[in-house]
């Protein structure tokens, strides 16, 4: 499948490349308004402001943008009742798989330069647009997963090393254990959310275990969850968590109740509370509204989550807002190709919030500060990068993933029977409505 | 208050550019402030001249349909009309495109997920309209007799004028939880650690709690509007009647429990009908708090998800349907009651 | 606070001194009045725990709640601060999102509450085919659940036109829909509610007002409503409550572009989108309160007891 995708991608880059040539530049004046529907609020809406700017003024289109907390609902209603807005900026892509094969979404192959996008993007990431074979979205960050926070100095002081394999993380577990310590700090209360980050640990672990085919086959709905791989996952990370939870802070009473972006606290209290913590590039956001205000570099460090499988090593997850055309007007593609742009990835990169470029022009040295340049160092040497599969499950999928986790940390030997009933939800999930 | 520094804030407030702000939306408040009233009573006043020119015999027959137009209007496009579609599509498949009769209705209540939602769902309607008029009619009462009657019923009042969205913050307050090694920031651990030396609780996630700590936070949110209703109905009670049985040697017991309890009825089965029925369709606590999770989930909640994650209108509809028929005894025990009221005329 | 407090308390005018003597010795004076008041202050004060922690964490350091109850701030060293006000205040959408706000909830407090009142007057006093089933049917439409009515009614605004940024007879179209979708959704209970009131009016003041040759309008106009001003006190404002406090509907129906969102869109876009700094929110609850308590207090005054006592006699 995976490689049936490339060769299509491929020959319609080709064919679409050509015809592409034709098509206006975002050089000229359009004028008009662009209506954008999006989840971006805080810091990161004004980020979004200050990457819209430049587009605002090079091609007069105005940005008119909503934000909400509830995407898939309005999203849903608004396209339904014939309504939709121009783009459409979503942190998941189940929903817009079903509006895609519903015909809902406008297929980008040919309103965006496909060539350019071909140099400047990886395949990886122009396939992850590609639903059915026809390009529908495209991503503008990413945001990279499976990263251990840990703070240098506590490492330092117990003569801790960063662990580069899977065994050497299992070592220093065992080691911080026996110097009676706590390894991790796990996080997962995050209100309807809740359970997420801890689907992190997982996806993370089947991608790197089970190698690309077994976690396209699973986000997919092809691959069961009771199947042999899938359950493997779980186990991998229970034993990380420990039997009854013993490796990990406070136990599962702390899982569930601890807000994820205050899961890092305990790495920075003296004596630490625990001395690994496992979250995306963007919790350095939290980090900075912690009191006291941890450093990046001095207080708090990170490294990537070592190969469970050396057959797949270099793999991660990558999250990311997928941009689609919801309705088709000369302003929503004008956006979209500046989106694409190094030119309006760079802005967006300089201004932090564990944000990495995809667009390869975007120089390492525009990152701010030397963990986020090591983070962009990351995602270029990474060789299997695949998208957070939770985010790509339709959304009742993912629901069900999430509360999936809540229930194995609260009772690990419940796994067969949690596992079943996601299997039951799978079979239904994926049916077009 | 040391450390506190000055409000000096760049108010935005006045770099607005109100002129055109207002000017851009004059018509529109225009419309908002003398329109909207003055067509509400034009339509009343000339509608009853128009039935005045009818025959005295048919007036009685239309009048009351003049009166009532508009709301029927308003309700059966904003209500009816998809409650229709949603009724009928509750009988059809997912796709919406064949006849499966109870087919929908059977397979969800044969469902483990729903089973617990229909659970849950019976303990918010055991509890919630219960409490609410418990707390809403003492408070009701007991401060129509202190002095500090108006402080205290803005108080309770507050909550009321409390977002959804500002409320799982308030109760994260109150319920949260933190290792027993670190200090508690949640008020209720505070109380349970610091005080009876126990250990502290997960009270939205431990299942055993979980759902009462939900059902709480709509009662906290609730009584403000019941106390508001009954105080009405209280005050609405002539003092004369009260004063001429006191004068009659009753004492205060009786004139709660016959007079004041029985005048107040009528307005209590309203207060306890809204309630029973924001219980069933009860959403947001549970949505914010913890959407679903640990055993948490009730219909309204499920509907949602069914709408719009799962995408799957025969089920959400099938579960709009089973809420509605989840009504109907009390609306019968309702109408027993205003055709009482009716006979005491 | 000081508002409340500042009140002079509520002294009934129809209560005579002699009935509050009586009762006071009935009950062995002081004891009991002492308990009454120590029982109500103590359910107050039950009841205003969870927005004090609001009030207290609204004015302390962003991410101090995380590490420390709130009670722990009211001793020395204090350590308070207006940066979450700073920044509600300061948010760039905050003035034209009021604007808005009263926009939607003005006339979607108005409206319902009018032709609530005009049909709860027709469901208590006026005989006609099926009223009591068609009253029914409304207090049964309570349990619709608003998420089903969404994609028909937006369907239908889009069809005729109502979306946001349309101009319907120099209206924003948007607002007009909000209006209407508001108006449906609040009858019910309003209908419900007023009907109620309505009903328990003493029957002898129509019979006068017929004889005295007085239409139904006049005396709808003239009794009917001046001596239902506490039901109708109380449901303007829970209307107008739930439709200030109202995001996802709004979002709906007029959409959440700084134009035409409500301040309950506003306040909660301060937040990101994974929660950082959820700290604003605490005083965003306060800024967003202000005009509900202030409809509140407005309206406080009708909730006295003897509107209805000078009628009767007569």
């Amino acid at each position: 499948m995976g490689r049936l995708i490339r060769i299509l991608a491929l020959v319609s880059a080709g064919v679409l490349g050509l015809s592409a040539c034709g098509t206006s530049t975002s050089s000229g004046k359009i004028g008009g308004t662009v209506h954008i529907l999006g989840t971006w609020t805080g810091t990161e809406k004004d980020s979004f402001d200050a990457v819209m700017k430049p587009f605002t003024d090079q091609t007069g289109v105005k940005i008119s943008f909503e934000a909400t907390r509830d995407l898939d609902a309005i999203l849903q209603t608004k396209i339904a009742a014939g309504n939709p807005p121009d783009v459409t900026g979503a942190p998941g892509v189940g929903t817009l798989i079903k509006l895609a094969r519903a015909g809902k979404l406008v297929a980008l192959d040919d309103k965006l330069d496909v060539s350019q996008l071909n140099a400047n993007y990886g395949a990886d990431w122009i396939n992850l647009g590609k639903i059915d074979n026809k390009l529908y979205t495209l991503y503008a960050w990413a945001a990279l997963k499976g990263l251990i926070w840990y703070d240098p100095k506590a490492f330092q002081a117990k003569g801790y090393q960063v662990p580069k394999t899977w065994d050497e993380l299992i070592a220093l577990q065992n080691k911080i254990k026996s110097d009676g310590g706590k390894p991790w700090c796990v996080a997962l209360e995050s209100k309807a959310a809740s359970g997420w980050p801890g689907s992190d640990w997982h996806k993370e672990i089947v991608l790197s275990q089970s190698g690309t085919t077994v976690y396209d086959n699973w986000w997919q709905g092809k691959q069961k969850w009771t199947s042999p791989e899938i359950k493997q996952a779980w186990t991998t990370w229970g034993q990380i968590l420990g039997s009854a939870d013993s490796n990990v802070y406070g136990g599962k009473q702390y899982m569930v109740s601890t807000t994820f972006g205050d899961g890092g606290q305990g790495l920075f209290t003296s004596p630490p509370k625990c001395y690994m913590f496992n979250q995306g590039s963007f919790i350095t956001s939290f980090f900075d509204a912690y009191t006291p205000k941890p450093t990046a570099g001095t207080d708090y460090a990170v490294f990537p989550l070592p190969d469970v499988n050396t057959a797949n090593a270099g793999a991660h997850v990558v999250a990311g807002d997928a941009f689609v055309i919801t309705k088709d007007t000369p302003q929503a593609r004008a956006l979209l190709k500046y989106l694409a742009t190094a030119e309006a990835q760079d802005i967006w990169v300089k201004r932090g919030g564990g944000k990495i470029a995809i667009n390869k022009q975007v120089s390492l040295s525009d990152y701010p500060d030397a963990i986020s340049k090591s983070l962009a160092q990351v995602v270029v040497d990474t060789k299997i990068a695949r998208y957070d599969a939770g985010d790509l499950m339709p959304s009742d999928m993912q629901a069900a993933y999430w509360a999936a986790v809540l229930k194995f940390v609260t009772d690990q030997s419940k796994l067969d029977a949690i596992l079943a009933e996601l299997d039951k939800t799978q079979a239904t999930a994926y049916a077009s409505p | 208050m040391d450390a506190m520094t000055p409000l000096t804030v760049t108010l935005p407030m006045l770099d607005v550019d109100w002129e055109t702000l207002v000017s851009v939306n004059l018509p529109t408040l225009l419309f908002v402030i003398v329109g909207v009233p003055l067509a509400l009573v034009g339509y009343i006043v000339g509608l009853d001249v128009l039935v005045r020119r009818l025959p005295k015999r048919s007036q009685p027959s239309v009048r009351p349909w003049v009166w009532v137009a508009p709301a029927i209007f308003f309700v059966g496009l904003i209500l009816v009309y998809p409650m229709v579609g949603t009724v009928v599509r509750s009988f059809f498949d997912r796709r919406g495109d064949a006849f499966v009769g109870l087919g929908n209705f059977v397979r969800l209540l044969t469902d483990h997920g729903v089973l617990i939602v229909l659970r849950n769902n019976l303990l918010w309607l055991l509890l919630y309209p219960g409490l609410v008029l418990l707390f809403g009619l003492l408070l009701a009462v007991l401060s129509d007799r202190v002095k500090f009657e108006k402080p205290v019923k803005s108080l309770i009042f507050m909550p009321m004028a409390i977002s959804f969205v500002a409320m799982a913050i308030i109760w994260q307050f109150v319920y949260y939880y933190k290792d027993p090694s670190e200090p508690q920031t949640g008020i209720l651990n505070a109380v349970v650690v610091n005080i009876f030396h126990g250990l502290p609780i997960t009270w939205i996630q431990d299942t055993r709690f979980n759902n009462f700590a939900l059902i709480f936070i709509g009662v906290w949110g609730a009584t403000g509007f019941a106390m508001v209703i009954l105080s009405a109905a209280l005050k609405g009670i002539p003092a004369e009647l009260l004063e001429a049985a006191r004068v009659d040697g009753a004492n205060e017991r009786t004139i709660f429990r016959r007079i004041i309890l029985p005048l107040m009825m009528p307005t209590i089965v309203v207060v306890g009908t809204t309630m029973v029925i924001f219980a069933l369709k009860a959403f947001d606590v549970v949505y914010v708090m913890t959407a679903g999770n640990y055993n948490t989930d009730i219909l309204a909640r499920r509907m949602y998800a069914e709408l719009y994650s799962a995408g799957n209108y025969a089920n959400a509809s099938a579960l709009a349907v089973i809420l509605l028929l989840a009504v109907v005894p009390v609306l019968i025990f309702n109408l027993r009651q205003f055709r009482a009221v009716e006979a005491r005329r | 606070m000081s508002v409340a407090t500042a009140a002079p308390p509520a002294t009934p005018p129809a209560r005579s001194k002699a009935a509050r003597t009586r009762w006071s010795q009935r009950l062995s004076a002081n004891v009991s009045s002492a308990g009454l008041n120590v029982a109500v202050l103590a359910l107050t004060l039950a009841w205003i725990v969870p927005t004090l922690g609001l009030l207290i964490n609204s004015f302390r350091p962003g991410g101090a709640f995380n590490t420390s109850g709130w009670w722990t701030a009211l001793a020395p060293p204090f350590n308070f601060t207006l940066d979450s006000y700073r920044a509600v205040l300061g948010a760039s959408d905050l003035a034209p999102s009021f604007f808005n706000s009263f926009m939607i909830t003005i006339p979607a407090t108005i409206i319902p509450t009018a032709v609530a009142a005009f049909a709860a007057y027709a469901f208590s006093w006026m005989r006609f085919w099926g009223r009591d089933w068609i009253f029914l049917a409304l207090v049964g439409l309570l349990a619709v659940p608003l998420q089903v009515t969404f994609i028909p009614l937006l369907t239908l605004a889009v069809h005729m036109g109502l979306t946001s940024g349309n101009n319907f007879f120099g209206l924003n179209a948007g607002f007009l829909a909000v209006w209407i979708a508001h108006t449906g959704y609040g009858l019910p209970f309003a209908i419900y509610l007023l009907a109620n009131f309505f009903r328990v009016l003493p029957q002898d003041l129509f019979e006068s007002a017929e004889i005295d040759g007085a239409g139904p309008v006049t005396v709808f106009f003239r009794l009917v409503l001046p001596l239902s001003v506490p039901a109708i006190a109380s449901l303007v404002i829970f209307q107008f409550l739930w439709v200030w406090n109202d995001l996802l509907v709004a979002l709906i129906y007029v959409g959440g572009t700084p134009e035409v969102a409500p301040l309950t869109v506003t306040l909660t876009n301060l937040v990101g989108g994974l929660g950082q700094h959820i700290e604003y929110l605490t005083a965003a609850a306060f800024v967003s309160m202000v005009v509900p308590l202030i409809v509140f207090f407005a309206l406080r005054r009708y909730f006295v007891r003897g509107i209805l006592a000078g009628s009767v006699k007569g």
